[in-house]
């Protein structure tokens, strides 16, 4: 498979007064062609910083660092401009659909209205044909055509989002970036939504990261998968390397796992990891997990492990992985 | 139902709670008649003393409107509540607060349920303040490290001091249930109480629960939305849709073997950490959305999405709970031939 996208060593800091913040911190990963890769990790482990990142556009005091690569399609985004980068790669070659985008949606516009805006900034369309293309998209996501005159309020949180998927796909991107897409959502309406993003990537051709901290979730979804601590990438394995038989090698993404609550299973008792993730202006000498793992070895707490491959297309940050 | 009397600390018979929409001045004139929306629409079930009591259904199912009027928050339209052996479902000023006492509720946001200006040792001692608990300050403070222990916080004086800001969210929900325990509750409601904590101390808060519910002889009502929780943490479940209740048992017994084809389609929905389901579309029995409670359709509430539904699921009354042994309740009238 082709590689859709190659992230080298990228390095996110927010410059503030108490210090510099380093969300993420030599991050490097790539994404093939039609696989989704998921991002999951505690709240503050640098997930949505990661897809902010992609679009080049982090929150200030936010700054992506020199020496970071951000590989599209073959070309390197980082050297250019915003106004290329407005033109070229945002929606139009990667997009994005935030966490809780389907209550960003303006109250006072009907949907075709909003959905129209995103055509008319990018494309040069007239109405006529930007409403036909607009009611092609809302069957594609499932809705009917009379949608675009209703507003937001009177649609309910599934359609909604089925709303905000829509747009993001208007312009055909390659890669597109789905931040806990059905977080809020009741699971009957979660698993409506992820059966659609399934059949439109095939439809489309389309590469997704998928984030969210939901593993469960994410064992149905994705193909490989991305486990985040504190700005730096713990474990990086395929679907049947992390929730396999063999289970997960890294004792963060073990834990993890052990936090989720099984339906099919009755626990006894359900697993957790004490404390928080770290402070990030000073993270913990050694690992970064060292202070909350249950495996912690006392050169964890001296030198920070490396991401090494320990089989193949299996990369683990973990000494105790190290022989 | 078969549960004996004096075993029941709350029960609930046939609770309704009907809302009437705000209309326009265009609509009014229109004459036409006003829809009520019903949030709850019959419900009736009763609380061991001392279970963890499950309520669980999708947004709109009328299951955070159920826990507010066991909270006396707001008035039911019709129907009974009897705590501890007394009619509470009508009381005078003076016993709706006496009730407050005893049933304490644990609230979803445990950001948004503090005061973020006052310190750990305010926010616990308001309660003792609005219910008149007699005591100068040092009583009180005894009271407030009792209850900061209960839920482990540790060591108690130090976190007294703090602002909620300086708390994580686990922190955070600890401290609102020590809010809950200072006043020696009987019951506790719980909405929603981890679903805004992260999954990795989401385990240790529903651990916390449990162990001051064992330790101080609680009742539980636990409201959400998340199966796997409520598996995990209650011993009944009732699965509410659309303001009524479809199907109610022992928690292992509805998760195992559901008898109601709502239940069944919820519990086919839940993700589970298992490799090998990334190139299948789940099959889902049901398709769209819950229906608007102001339209409630006739006969069985869910024969419009029900796969299973035949002529009689809409034309018949809508079936009541009915008993298929062992203190499982459901009510689908086909529910030996699906």
């Amino acid at each position: 498979m082709d590689t859709i996208l190659e992230v080298k060593n990228l390095r996110l800091y927010y410059h503030t007064s108490k210090g510099v913040v380093k969300a993420l911190d030599n991050v490097s990963f790539n994404l093939k062609k039609g696989e989704t890769l998921g991002l999951v990790g505690e709240s503050g482990c640098g997930k949505t910083t990661t897809g902010v990142a992609l679009l080049r556009m982090p929150s200030p005091p936010g700054r992506i660092e020199e020496g970071s690569q951000i590989v599209v399609d073959g070309r390197d985004i980082m050297p250019l401009s915003d106004k290329q980068i407005r033109k070229d790669v945002r929606w139009e070659e990667v997009a994005m659909v935030f966490q809780g985008a389907m209550n960003c949606l303006t109250p006072v516009y009907t949907i075709g209205k909003q959905m129209m805006e995103t055509l008319q900034e990018h494309r040069d369309m007239d109405k006529v044909q930007a409403a036909e293309l607009i009611k092609e998209y809302l069957n594609l996501v499932g809705m009917p055509p009379e949608v675009m005159n209703r507003y937001p309020h009177e649609l309910s949180g599934g359609m909604k989002q089925r709303i905000v998927i829509a747009t993001a796909l208007f312009l055909k991107p390659k890669i597109v970036i789905l931040d806990e897409p059905t977080t809020a959502l009741d699971v009957i309406v979660q698993a409506q939504i992820i059966n659609l993003l399934k059949k439109l990537k095939k439809t489309f051709d389309l590469s997704f990261i998928f984030i969210t901290h939901d593993l469960a979730l994410e064992a149905e979804v994705c193909d490989r998968i991305c486990v985040m601590y504190a700005g730096k990438i713990a474990e990086l394995g395929t679907n049947a390397q992390i929730y396999g038989k063999q289970g997960p090698m890294h004792p963060y993404t073990e834990k993890l796992l052990q936090a989720t609550p099984l339906l099919k299973k009755k626990v006894d008792t359900l697993s957790f990891i004490p404390g928080a993730p770290p402070d990030l202006i000073d993270p913990p000498k050694g690992c970064r997990f060292n202070p909350r793992c249950h495996k912690v070895m006392d050169k964890c707490r001296e030198e920070e492990p490396p991401l090494l491959e320990i089989e193949p297309g299996h990369m683990v940050a973990c000494w105790r992985c190290v022989k | 139902m078969s549960i004996k009397d004096d075993d029941v600390i709350l029960r609930v018979e046939n609770l309704k709670k009907h809302f009437m929409p705000h209309q326009g001045l265009l609509q009014s004139l229109s004459g036409k008649p006003k829809k009520l929306i019903k949030a709850v629409d019959g419900v009736s079930f009763s609380i061991r003393r001392g279970e963890i009591f499950g309520l669980i259904g999708e947004s709109g199912s009328g299951k955070t409107t159920t826990g507010k009027l066991v909270m006396k928050l707001i008035e039911p339209t019709s129907g009974k509540m009897i705590f501890n052996g007394e009619d509470v479902t009508q009381t005078d000023k003076a016993r709706t607060q006496a009730y407050r006492r005893q049933v304490q509720m644990i609230f979803q946001d445990p950001y948004a349920s503090m005061n973020p200006r006052f310190k750990i040792r305010d926010v616990l001692q308001e309660p003792l303040i609005i219910h008149k608990i007699e005591g100068d300050q040092a009583k009180h403070e005894e009271m407030i490290i009792k209850s900061l222990t209960e839920v482990k916080l540790n060591p108690p004086v130090e976190f007294m001091g703090r602002y909620p800001h300086m708390l994580s969210g686990g922190q955070r929900q600890r401290v609102a249930t020590a809010r809950t325990l200072i006043l020696n509750p009987m019951m506790l409601v719980a909405d929603e109480p981890v679903s805004m904590i992260d999954l990795s101390t989401r385990a240790e808060i529903l651990h916390m629960m449990k162990d001051v519910q064992r330790d101080l002889g609680l009742t539980y009502l636990y409201i959400t939305h998340d199966l796997s929780t409520a598996r995990y943490f209650t011993d009944r479940i009732a699965v509410m849709y659309l303001g009524k209740i479809v199907e109610m048992g022992p928690a292992n017994e509805i998760i195992d073997e559901p008898l109601h084809p709502y239940t069944k389609a919820l519990i086919s929905a839940v993700p589970e950490p298992e490799t090998g389901k990334v190139d299948l579309i789940k099959e889902l029995p049901i398709s769209g959305e819950i229906p608007s409670p102001a339209n409630v359709p006739p006969g069985c509430r869910f024969h419009t999405r029900c796969p299973y539904a035949k002529l009689e699921c809409s034309a018949e009354a809508e079936p009541e709970l009915m008993d298929a042994g062992n203190g499982h309740y459901h009510a689908c009238r086909r529910w030996k031939e699906i």
